[in-house]
Formats: C-alpha cells, sequence, structure tokens
C-alpha cells in the first residue's frame, strides 16, 4: 500500500512539474510549481522525514508561491510566455 | 537546430551521470559514525525526544547560528535596497479573503507557536514554526490587513533574539561543555515540555527570528511603492 501511494505520489510530482515546465502561462506555471512542494512533502512524510515536509510545505509550497505572485505583479507581467 | 542539439546532448549526459549514480547506490546497512553516535547518546545526552531538533541546535548548533545569520543577511539587503513605503492603494482583495483570513490567522498563528514550543518532544523546531507564523502574516498581509508600523517591531525582534541566541550560546561556554551547549539548564524528564536544558529557549528565539525575518522580507517586498 505504502509503495502504491508513493508511486502514485511520485507520478503527481512528475506529471505537475512537467506541467509547470511546459506551460504557457506563467502564473499556472508558479503553481505547479507550489503543487510540486505539497507533493513532494507528503512524500517526505511518507518517507518519514516530518520536519522535513514541514519546511518543503510551509517556505517553498507557501512562502514561494507568494512570493512569486508578489514579483510576478510588481514587473507587471501576468500572462507572457 | 544546432542549440537543441546541444541541449540533448547535455540532457545525455545528465542521464548517464544520473543512471550512474542510481545503479550504483547502495543503501548503507548501519548508521555513519557521528550519525550513530548522535542516534545512540543523544536522547540521554541531550534529554530531548526529537533527535533531529537535539542534533540541529546542540550537536549541530553552529550550523543553525550560520543558517540564522545567512537569513539575517538577506532580510538586511532586502531591507537596505526596498525602502519600505507606505502603500497608498486601498486593499481590493475579496471579502471571502478578508473574512476568512481573519478566522484562519490565530490557527495558523498558534500552530506555528506549538511547532516552536514543542520542537523537542514532536517533529518540527524553531525553522518550522517561524515559516508558519511568516506564512499566517503573508495571509494577513494580502486580505489587507497589515500595519504599516510593524516592520520596526518585526527588526527590534529579530536583533533582540538573535542577540540572545548568541548570549546562550556564549552561557555554554561558561556553565557547560562549549559553545552552543544547551546543558546549562537542568535537563529534566525526557519527553516533558520542560526539559531538554536550553533547545527550547533557543527553538523558541529561532522561532522568533525565522518568523520575524520571513515576515519582514514579505512586508517589504510587497509594500513597496511602484514609482521606485
Amino acid at each position: 500500500m505504502i509503495l502504491f501511494i508513493t508511486l502514485v505520489l511520485s507520478l503527481v510530482i512528475f506529471t505537475v512539474a512537467l506541467l509547470a515546465v511546459s506551460t504557457k502561462t506563467l502564473t499556472t506555471s508558479v503553481i505547479a510549481a507550489g503543487a510540486v512542494s505539497l507533493f513532494a512533502s507528503l512524500l517526505y512524510v511518507i518517507l518519514r522525514a516530518p520536519d522535513v515536509a514541514m519546511t518543503e510545505a510551509a517556505i517553498s509550497s507557501g512562502l514561494m508561491t507568494a512570493l512569486f505572485f508578489i514579483i510576478l505583479s510588481r514587473i507587471g507581467r501576468k500572462n507572457d510566455d | 537546430m544546432i542549440r537543441k542539439f546541444f541541449i540533448l546532448i547535455i540532457l545525455l549526459a545528465f542521464s548517464i551521470i544520473l543512471t550512474g549514480i542510481i545503479t550504483e547506490y547502495v543503501s548503507p546497512e548501519a548508521l555513519g559514525t557521528a550519525a550513530s553516535y548522535y542516534a545512540e547518546k543523544g536522547p540521554g545526552e541531550m534529554g530531548a525526544t526529537n533527535l533531529v531538533t537535539s542534533v540541529l541546535i546542540t550537536y549541530r548548533g553552529l550550523d543553525t547560528l550560520g543558517e540564522v545569520t545567512v537569513l539575517f543577511l538577506v532580510a538586511s539587503i532586502l531591507g537596505f535596497y526596498l525602502n519600505v513605503q507606505k502603500s497608498n492603494k486601498n486593499s481590493t482583495c475579496s471579502p471571502l479573503l478578508h473574512t476568512a483570513s481573519r478566522l484562519i490567522f490565530p490557527f495558523i498563528f498558534l500552530t506555528g507557536i506549538y511547532i516552536i514550543i514543542n520542537g523537542h518532544i514532536t517533529p518540527g523546531g524553531g525553522f518550522q514554526g517561524g515559516a508558519f507564523i511568516a506564512s499566517a502574516f503573508l495571509l494577513v498581509l494580502l486580505a489587507g490587513l497589515g500595519k504599516d508600523k510593524s516592520t520596526g517591531l518585526f527588526s527590534i525582534l529579530e536583533s533582540l533574539s538573535g542577540l540572545v541566541y548568541v548570549l546562550v550560546g556564549l552561557a555554554g561556554i561558561i556553565f557547560a561543555g562549549g559553545f552552543l551547549d544547551t546543558r546549562i539548564l537542568p535537563l529534566g524528564e525526557s519527553g516533558k515540555l520542560l526539559s531538554a536544558g536550553a533547545i527550547p529557549v533557543i527553538s523558541i528565539l529561532i522561532g522568533i527570528k525565522v518568523g520575524a525575518e520571513l515576515s519582514s522580507m514579505i512586508v517589504k517586498l510587497s509594500y513597496n511603492g511602484q514609482g521606485n
């Protein structure tokens, strides 16, 4: 069961990471990058590293995504490729 | 065409290197010298149930101090380049976000404090809890509830907690084994809230410092006016 969950999580991370690179809109890309971190933090919990999972979820998935949006709004580019 | 060819070559080289690493990798049977020392002696010596925190704060305390210093440098540089100006524009967030963030903020904040205070018992610690607190402040900022005076308080808090952190470390030289030795306070019963020497104290200091630094960074980045 654990192996199955790990495999599905890895596949999801891979797919979302591909989406983050290949999509044309910057906002989708930023959100996909945040989702990669969120699923990676789940993976860390399965790998029994809850400390790392907390850091990943709070900083990479939360603060970094917000930081990207703040910067995007500051430089005024929303939908360039 | 040539560019794509080069990209292909680089990707191939990467894949060759990575396949080498994956196929050669052997999962180690036992812990290394330092790791087995931490795992065996750590709980008894430092009295912390969470081994990760005791390694981070005591055995590798100098590294943590360095990390906090790097974060302080980043915050200082941001503060140097981005002078905080009052944003005159009214907050244009939706009422949904405005109401929900007022409801959720105390819970996120309390979770952060819980993670910081219980850092030596359950997973977590100063850094994680500080990041939680900073994300709570981020929510408040997004909802337009923040006050403009808060950055001054943040700088005072982070400077004070950094100073006290170093002072606690120096107290380790005088009263215990060396710099950042946390056995200056009684170890107490393992698993209790008031135990593990000075680990909770340092954890709280790191939590305040990281939370204040990350929050002030976000405030500085988002509040800066367009005219600068």
